[in-house]
């Protein structure tokens, strides 16, 4: 089928971006969407230009590397879906197709369709760990937990922190993110113990890092690969709350 | 100082404010709905119940803490709006965020600020009036705030006016009275839902309420 593309362009963080269009003539509905911008990238490379710059890496929707903004939604149309997981099915012959890269102010685009997303490492390193020595794996069962705790914490670490909720947020709020990683550790003895220390220090990043306020619109669930809950949100609310007023 | 620039802290601040104007709503409107009284009856108990409230300490301290309110969820209103304006950068040339989320929730500040032009006419045109203006007195001797409120209704414009202020104010209310509580943090999912369902019923009856008081006088009076 035939795609017209409209690609945001943009030599480097500090030059002024703008789309361009492209017309593919032999995009197959099987092809993912990079897969459709790979054979772009050919087309242009034969012809001497400068290939369209985008991340990607597991192409199998768990490394959270590929995320752009697809007809201005975050990963495109289809909802939990990743940008590499999508797939031209999506789309209609003759179609246009505008492709963006994500914009907040803590995700400078380093080329094209390609940012800087240590933004979000960083929230991770000011407390997403727990302190523990290393040495031999520990036996699993030495900790008992039920299954529902288990499986609520797995929720909430199903995170691939692609930033499609700070993308999709009208504040560019990085809160889904920061709260999936502090749940995660929370509802488990071994993260439970720092929660205090962590939720503080995490909050804090995030706010350092110059990503916006919540104001609960929920919009960053909805276009969550990974359907991250928003009571995730709340959770660390009541955490940073609790943390701050017996501190 | 860095804690006041918090936006979690910021945030709380915001709930709390909301949360207790949303109370002062209901008072308030219980105290208005005598508006709708037979005439007579309705404007010696509207004025002696308005006397009531101006010449009470506890309301005097209530009302102060009503304008700090006012003040502060509008200083925190701006200041997240700057901090959400610097966060977005650039933003999209081509944007369809909108499918993800309600319109209310992503204008609480253009809602927000409909509220506030109007509470500037509101006080204006009542409080002002009560507190400082000339007011004539009715036969118990009590300001007669009655005949000014049944005069302002009077005209359709005021009426039109009010009306689409408290249409804002109930969109601000859907949204908010929800939202203030995952703010202050709650999380638990059935609970959750049980706030958002009564934010609603709430934000409903509000404004229903208000609607009802300008036109029913424009209508009967
Ligand atoms: C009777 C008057 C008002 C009531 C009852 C009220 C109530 C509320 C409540 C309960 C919230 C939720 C707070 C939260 O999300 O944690 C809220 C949010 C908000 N209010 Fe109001 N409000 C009123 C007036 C105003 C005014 C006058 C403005 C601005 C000029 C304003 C601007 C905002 C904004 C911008 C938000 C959203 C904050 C965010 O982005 O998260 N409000 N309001
Ligand atoms: S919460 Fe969802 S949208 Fe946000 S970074 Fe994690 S996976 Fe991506
Ligand atoms: S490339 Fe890894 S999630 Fe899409």
């Amino acid at each position: 089928m035939k795609i017209h593309l409209k690609i945001w362009r943009q030599k480097d963080s500090q030059s002024k971006g703008g789309f361009k269009e492209y017309t593919l003539d032999d995009v197959h509905q099987e092809m993912s969407f990079l897969e459709m911008l790979d054979t772009l990238n050919i087309k242009l490379v034969k012809k001497g230009e400068h290939p369209v710059e985008f991340d990607h890496d597991c192409r199998e929707g768990i490394c959270g590397q590929c995320g752009v903004m697809i007809n201005g939604i975050a990963h495109g149309p289809l909802k939990n879906t990743t940008t590499c997981q999508l797939h031209m099915r999506s789309f209609k012959d003759g179609d246009t197709i505008y492709v963006e890269p994500f914009k907040a102010a803590a995700f400078p685009v380093v080329r094209d369709l390609k940012i800087n997303r240590s933004s979000l490492d960083h929230i991770i390193t000011s407390g997403g760990y727990v302190s523990v020595d290393t040495g031999q794996a520990p036996e699993a069962n030495t900790i008992p937990i039920t299954n529902e705790i288990a499986e609520a914490a797995f929720d909430s670490a199903a995170c691939i922190g692609c930033g499609a909720c700070v993308a999709s947020c009208k504040n560019s709020s990085a809160a889904l993110f920061t709260s999936a990683k502090i749940t995660q550790l929370e509802l488990l003895p071994q993260g439970k113990k720092e929660t205090r220390k962590r939720v503080v220090a995490m909050v804090n990043q995030m706010e350092e890092e110059g990503f916006g306020h919540c104001t609960n619109t929920e919009a960053c669930q909805v276009e969550c690969p990974e359907d991250i809950s928003v009571l995730n949100i709340a959770r660390m609310n009541y955490e940073y709350n609790k943390s701050k007023i017996l501190n | 100082m860095w804690y006041v620039k918090n936006a979690l802290t910021r945030k709380n601040l915001m709930a709390l404010t909301g949360l207790f104007l949303s109370f002062f709503l209901i008072i308030h409107l219980l105290g208005n709905l005598q508006l709708l009284l037979p005439v007579e009856e309705a404007r010696l108990q509207y004025n002696w119940y308005s006397h009531l409230l101006a010449g009470n300490i506890v309301i005097k301290v209530i009302s102060i803490v009503l304008y700090a309110c006012i003040l502060l969820h509008t200083i925190d209103a701006i200041y997240m709006s700057l901090k959400s304006k610097k966060a977005n950068g650039p933003g999209y040339a081509k944007d369809n965020r909108g499918r993800a989320s309600k319109w209310y929730a992503r204008n609480m500040m253009f809602l927000g600020s409909i509220i506030f032009l109007f509470l500037v006419i509101h006080f204006k045109d009542f409080w002002y009036h009560y507190k400082f203006g000339e007011m004539p007195l009715d036969e118990n001797g009590n300001k007669d705030l009655y005949t000014l409120v049944i005069a302002a209704f009077d005209q359709l414009w005021y009426v039109i006016l009010y009306v689409l202020a408290i249409i804002a104010l109930g969109y601000h209310l859907l949204h908010g009275v929800f939202s203030a509580h995952r703010t202050l943090g709650l999380y638990h999912p059935l609970y959750s839902k049980i706030v958002k369902f009564l934010g609603m019923a709430y934000a409903g009856i509000m404004t229903v309420g208000y609607i009802i008081i300008p036109v029913f006088i424009y209508l009967n009076r």
